[in-house]
């Protein structure tokens, strides 16, 4: 093995060993908002300290890496990419701590018709699985996965969507629980932005591994769904807009 | 507009096929780059712009060779008519043995001008076009071996420039050279790309990045793949381009 691969080898290790960290946070807030566990809750919190320095390793090494070895192709688009999942992994770390905070403030475990209405479990199932599926598509290089777990993306912004009217209706029924149900959507908010750092990363890989860029650009299930919409449309009187054609 | 272009080019060194169906064109005033391991032809064929080939035994060249349009090889050209459109600057900087000016107005002086004012003219606009002038402006007279290597290497670029040529072939200008140099002559190659067509060959493919807008990977006499600079180094195509640029070749 070439001291390039070694290298790099040396940064992919430090980024899944990350990786590891950030999942135990947020796998740790889930068991800690079912359980309203304030010691594991504050585990996460502690564990953000090790994120942030793996985060600062990890830019080091890739910038020790840019400035002696001049990569180029496959192993330049994988620093920049590594640069960039390293920056969202430690996003999700602060969000995974986030919520721990939210958990630490409740004066007690939630209320479990809360969480059932407001799906916030369901939230963390589909955050947690993307996270580790993505992490197994960069470990595989397997693009078909990374553009996968973009779609899952999917089911966490519809329940997120939802969220204010499922409080709202929860509240009507529990005007006692005021403080509780903004935690929920404050939780459920910050699931949903862990989605979107997933959805980042996993644009990172299809970047890294095809050489091609598919973040900003339309995705092929959204313009799939909007065409089908624009067709069952019956105000829509002709062709559509060729968007670039009309900037 | 293309400036240099070949079609179905092969050449043979005896039995050796050392390129073997090149077709490639470049564009005017594109700096163009030319990339591979040792012995893969790149060379070769930055020497048939010029026809320096001819000077090799058993050289045998099927195909064509146009410069601005032109068939290079046919029988009606006159190779030193040629050279005057192509100039080449090589690897090892070789100045004749004669004062700075003399290196510079050689060319001129060889293609029959004997206008004293006209010599002097162009001697100062290529020593300043090779960002030389404000260095040797004070010692023309003296030896062009008193200058160091980068200089030297400058001064052999002013010497290619004062005859006034369209394309400029460059076989590892700078390799040679110490980096400070070699920054210098790939400034002067961004900016003589205004008013030349340039092609480079060169190892170093951070240079290949820095000065071109195009490279060209070469490998067993084959073109491999010929794209623009910044893609061919972030997302080549081709598996062999893969493994060279990124350092995993053999």
């Amino acid at each position: 093995m070439s001291h390039l691969d070694n290298e790099l080898g040396r940064i992919r290790t430090k980024v899944n060993e990350m990786w590891d960290l950030v999942e135990f946070q947020v796998r740790s807030g889930q068991e800690a908002l079912v359980k309203g566990d304030k010691t594991l809750a504050e585990k996460i919190i502690k564990r953000g300290k090790k994120v942030n320095e793996y985060d600062l390793k990890i830019d080091q090494l890739c910038e020790n890496l840019l400035a002696l070895f001049n990569p180029l192709a496959v192993d330049l688009r994988l620093i920049l990419a590594i640069l960039k999942i390293n920056s969202n992994l430690e996003r999700i770390g602060d969000t995974a701590e986030g919520i721990a905070g939210l958990i630490l403030e409740a004066n007690a475990p939630l209320e479990k018709d809360l969480m059932e209405m407001s799906r916030v479990l369901e939230m963390y199932d589909g955050a947690l699985l993307m996270l580790s599926e993505v992490k197994r598509a960069f470990v595989e290089e397997d693009t078909q996965l990374a553009k996968l777990v973009m779609r899952q993306d999917k089911t966490l912004n519809k329940i997120h969507r939802n969220t204010d009217r499922v409080i709202i209706d929860y509240l009507k029924l529990h005007a006692d629980n005021i403080d509780q149900s903004l935690k929920v959507g404050g939780i459920i908010r910050k699931l949903e932005r862990i989605g979107d750092h997933v959805t980042n990363i996993a644009e990172e890989i299809v970047f890294y591994v095809d050489a091609k860029v598919v973040k900003h650009k339309p995705k092929p299930w959204k313009e799939k769904k909007r065409k089908a919409d624009f067709q069952d449309d019956p105000n829509n009187k002709g062709e559509e807009t060729d968007q670039e054609n009309a900037l | 507009m293309n400036s240099l272009e070949s079609k179905d080019l092969n050449l043979y060194y005896g039995d050796f096929h050392a390129l073997k169906n090149i077709t490639m064109s470049m564009k005017k005033n594109e700096v163009t780059a030319f990339i591979g391991p040792s012995g893969c032809g790149k060379s070769t064929y930055l020497r048939c712009f010029n026809r320096m080939n001819d000077l090799i035994d058993n050289v045998r060249i099927t195909g064509e060779v146009l410069v601005d349009g032109v068939d290079i090889y046919q029988k009606n050209i006159l190779v030193d008519d040629l050279r005057k459109h192509v100039g080449m600057v090589f690897q090892k900087p070789n100045p004749f043995p004669k004062s700075i000016f003399e290196n510079v107005a050689y060319g001129l002086r060889v293609n029959g001008s004997k206008d004293k004012k006209l010599i002097e003219e162009r001697v100062e606009v290529s020593l300043k076009q090779a960002a030389l002038w404000d260095e040797v402006k004070d010692k023309l007279k003296k030896s062009a071996f008193e200058l160091s290597g980068g200089q030297q290497q400058r001064l052999c670029i002013a010497r290619a420039l004062a005859i006034e040529p369209s394309v400029l072939l460059m076989d590892e200008p700078a390799s040679a050279l110490d980096p400070i140099s070699t920054a210098k002559i790939e400034e002067l190659i961004y900016e003589l790309k205004n008013d030349y067509t340039i092609v480079i060959v060169t190892h170093n493919m951070q240079q290949a990045g820095r000065v071109s807008d195009y490279t060209a990977f070469f490998y067993l006499g084959e073109l491999v793949e010929f794209r623009k600079t910044k893609n061919l180094f972030t997302s080549p195509k081709d598996t062999r381009t893969q493994n060279y640029v990124t350092g995993r070749f053999g």
